[in-house]
């Protein structure tokens, strides 16, 4: 049973188009300040690229800082979009149909600002050709015999995530085919050419949608491994570094997948919440999905919990100096005991008392309170797992250090945030953000006849 | 270039009783590798570069107190947890025994210092820059790094080289310049020993404290020294019990697998600290 009236066919293209169609005053100005932040981060960069890695915090213990931190962070984001479409999807549950466009545009889109991180983070991104792109027609010494370590978690982790972004844009462009047509019979001119081109020819006959749901099916499908091994290899950048006390755990890889989760998940209710107020979207992100997403999280949350504890407890039952020099780093010592308290708080603590409750869960401010805290709190995550763990790397106290991000490396990682909203206002301008065609299939299931006394669905999925 | 170049282990042993932690080694390596000027500032943001570098801890409370040093370089060792790492091969393990850094292949992922237990990998932050007086100053055999690059001690491998060519292409005694006879101009540990090889450290160390040779020598009393540590290895394999208190050799780090070619011989303290409590 939805909430919620019918609606019309014709009236969720008007709607929902709202965004593509009409050009609201506030579009141009949210574009020109979030841009003048990317144009800001951009010239730290450059900043960077010029002076060198001086001019960040980073130092001898602690080679890996912010950048590698929000490089995770950004692929944590992405998992919500294979969370929401293709598991939901092949579960079946109804409630994800409004969310699945928008998660997975999030996830295109977050990849990419994650892997701008590694590029930065080598200090001289032209050479990164010899690590990442080991294409035929790129001058790779093959000659000489010289192949990339296969050994090296930092080429798997660019296999794993190149496939993840390939399979992403796969999928949402399947998705958005027949959107795209519709698109095509409401334009003119140019956007009618570039419509018409990307829906392909789409008639909307059985033969096609036939085939459109299969080719859905068949992604999330094979999507599926691609996003447990995504989250787990990037976890392995850190869990296969034999050296690093505190970094060398088995649990990294289900750990960092819940937690990716946990973050996603969050990420999309935010902005589902965020284009229900914009474009006025009531009818169709209704508190019910919100609601559905917050009793998700809550179980999601309390998974990532329980990997968190057990990564302490796995610590601590070891007893080993070094291992300990770490934990009292993380626990201990001001600041950073602090920002751990703060940490769990907002990871946890805050947000699943908010989701516990119905009426806080239908409530959209202290939802998006809830969704904002999460990801603080699972930024910081990574953070204290990254730098705490090389400030106490082995037992070599001489070598002990902190680590004070600079001034470039902060307008760096606020402009990656600045990167993704600008990158989802501006999709938002050339694509619907909720599937037309998902929201009508929603329509049609939910149709219900009352035959006798009892009410039944209309509609019957034969799958 | 040399034609028949023989496999070499290379080894080197610390021994702590003698190391008077004078820096002399630290000095001696600056000058050789062409390693920038540590300044102040360098120090200040925990950037030095210090190829070997001398730890020096406090044993006991005020005013019970012991300095301890320890020096510290790269450790050579044979599963080098760097190595693995690299994305790009810029860091791999030669045939000699030698971990080797390719600057010009390295990209700076970082990750090979991040992973090295001993913290012995040197990260250029800044393009390195010397004051115009040291310019002539330059070891013509060392590649000045640029900025971005790793770089790490590689035990004076351009001394090695230098060796090998003046034993087989020059055929001169180094120490008395007398020429080698020409069947006897092999690169084997009896030509490659100490005058003809051996790391700026180690030639510069005033009490000794460090020795280096080929672990195949059978000369010296080096390869006695890695024997026992490799038999100390061995045992812990087989599960056996090291007599730590009775032993003088250790690796550093051991339990983390690396088996550095790199041996220390503990300090036999003839007056301990008096740890009671007054």
């Amino acid at each position: 049973m939805q909430e919620g009236t019918p609606l019309q066919s014709r009236q969720v293209n008007r709607e929902l188009l709202v965004s593509i169609l009409n050009s609201p005053k506030w579009f141009w100005m949210v574009i020109s300040v979030l841009g003048l932040i990317v144009l800001i981060a951009m010239s730290a960069a450059g900043v960077l690229i010029n002076q060198g890695f001086g001019v960040t915090g980073l130092n001898r213990p602690v080679m890996w800082g912010f950048f590698i931190t929000n490089f995770v962070f950004w692929i944590g984001i992405s998992h919500a979009g294979v969370m929401l479409s293709a598991i939901l999807r092949l579960s079946k549950a109804e409630w994800r149909r409004p969310a699945t466009r928008a998660a997975e545009i999030l996830t295109v889109f977050s990849l990419l600002t994650a892997m701008l991180m590694p590029l930065i983070h080598t200090g001289r991104p032209w050479r990164t050709v010899y690590w990442i792109y080991t294409l035929p027609f790129v001058p790779y010494d093959y000659a000489r015999g010289i192949w990339p370590n296969v050994r090296t978690p930092l080429v798997w982790d660019p296999s794993a995530v190149y496939t993840y972004l390939t399979s992403s844009i796969l999928f949402v462009l399947v998705a958005l085919i027949p959107d795209f047509a519709v698109l095509r019979d409401r334009t003119t001119g140019l956007s009618h050419r570039i419509y018409g081109m990307l829906a392909m020819g789409w008639q909307g006959n059985p033969r096609q949608w036939k085939l459109q749901i299969i080719a859905g099916v068949l992604l999330s499908a094979l999507i599926l491994p691609v996003f447990v091994s995504v989250h787990s290899i990037v976890s392995w950048d850190f869990g296969m570094a034999v050296s690093v006390k505190s970094w060398h755990s088995t649990i990294f890889a289900p750990y960092f997948v819940v937690g990716a989760v946990h973050s996603g998940v969050s990420a999309v209710a935010l902005v589902l919440i965020v284009l229900r107020y914009i474009y006025g979207w009531q009818n169709y992100i209704r508190h019910e999905h919100i609601d559905a997403l917050g009793r998700l999280l809550v179980v999601v949350a309390t998974g990532w919990f329980y990997f968190f504890v057990m990564e302490v407890v796995f610590g601590f039952y070891g007893r080993e100096a070094d291992e300990i020099a770490v934990r009292n780093l993380q626990f201990m010592v001001s600041p950073w005991n602090i920002w751990m308290i703060i940490f769990v708080g907002i990871t946890y603590f805050l947000p699943v008392s908010i989701w516990l409750s119905r009426s806080c869960r239908r409530n959209l401010w202290i939802m998006s309170v809830a969704c904002i805290s999460v990801n603080i709190g699972m930024w910081l995550e990574r953070f204290l797992i990254i730098v705490p763990g090389l400030a106490r790397k082995q037992l070599l106290t001489f070598d002990w250090y902190t680590y004070r991000p600079s001034l470039v490396e902060w307008l760096i990682v606020i402009g990656t945030f600045a990167m993704v909203s600008m990158l989802m206002v501006t999709i938002a301008k050339v694509v619907p953000l909720i599937p037309l065609y998902d929201i009508k299939e929603g329509e049609i299931l939910r149709t219900e006849i009352k035959i006798g006394r009892v009410t039944v669905p209309a509609t019957f999925r034969e799958d | 270039m040399v034609t028949q170049r023989e496999n070499h282990k290379w080894g080197m042993v610390v021994d702590l009783d003698r190391c008077t932690g004078c820096q002399a080694c630290v000095v001696a390596c600056q000058a050789e590798n062409n390693i920038p000027i540590n300044t102040q500032s360098y120090f200040q943001q925990r950037r030095a570069y210090e190829w070997i570098r001398i730890e020096r801890y406090w044993e006991g409370e005020f005013p019970n107190v012991k300095a301890r040093f320890i020096p510290i370089l790269c450790q050579h060792c044979e599963n080098a947890p760097c190595e693995p790492v690299c994305p790009v091969f810029a860091t791999y393990h030669n045939d000699e025994g030698l971990n080797v850094q390719v600057y010009n292949r390295c990209i700076g992922t970082r990750y090979c210092s991040v992973n090295c237990p001993y913290t012995v990998r040197f990260f250029n932050f800044w393009q390195p820059q010397w004051p115009d007086r040291f310019r002539n100053q330059l070891n013509p055999d060392v590649t000045v790094r640029t900025r971005g690059v790793m770089e790490k001690c590689t035990f004076c491998v351009q001394r090695l080289r230098r060796g090998e060519v003046n034993v087989e292409r020059r055929g001169l005694e180094p120490l008395t310049g007398e020429r080698i006879p020409v069947a006897d101009r092999k690169l084997n540990y009896r030509q490659m020993k100490e005058g003809n090889y051996m790391p700026a450290c180690v030639q510069a160390c005033p009490t000794n404290a460090l020795q280096f040779a080929d672990q195949h020598d059978e000369t010296g009393p080096v390869k006695a020294i890695f024997e026992e540590a490799n038999g100390q290895i061995e045992t812990r394999e087989h599960g056996g019990h090291v007599d730590e208190a009775h032993t003088r050799v250790y690796r550093l780090f051991e339990e983390v697998g690396t088996k550095p070619n790199l041996i220390y011989l503990k300090k036999v303290d003839a007056f301990p600290v008096d740890k009671r409590p007054r």
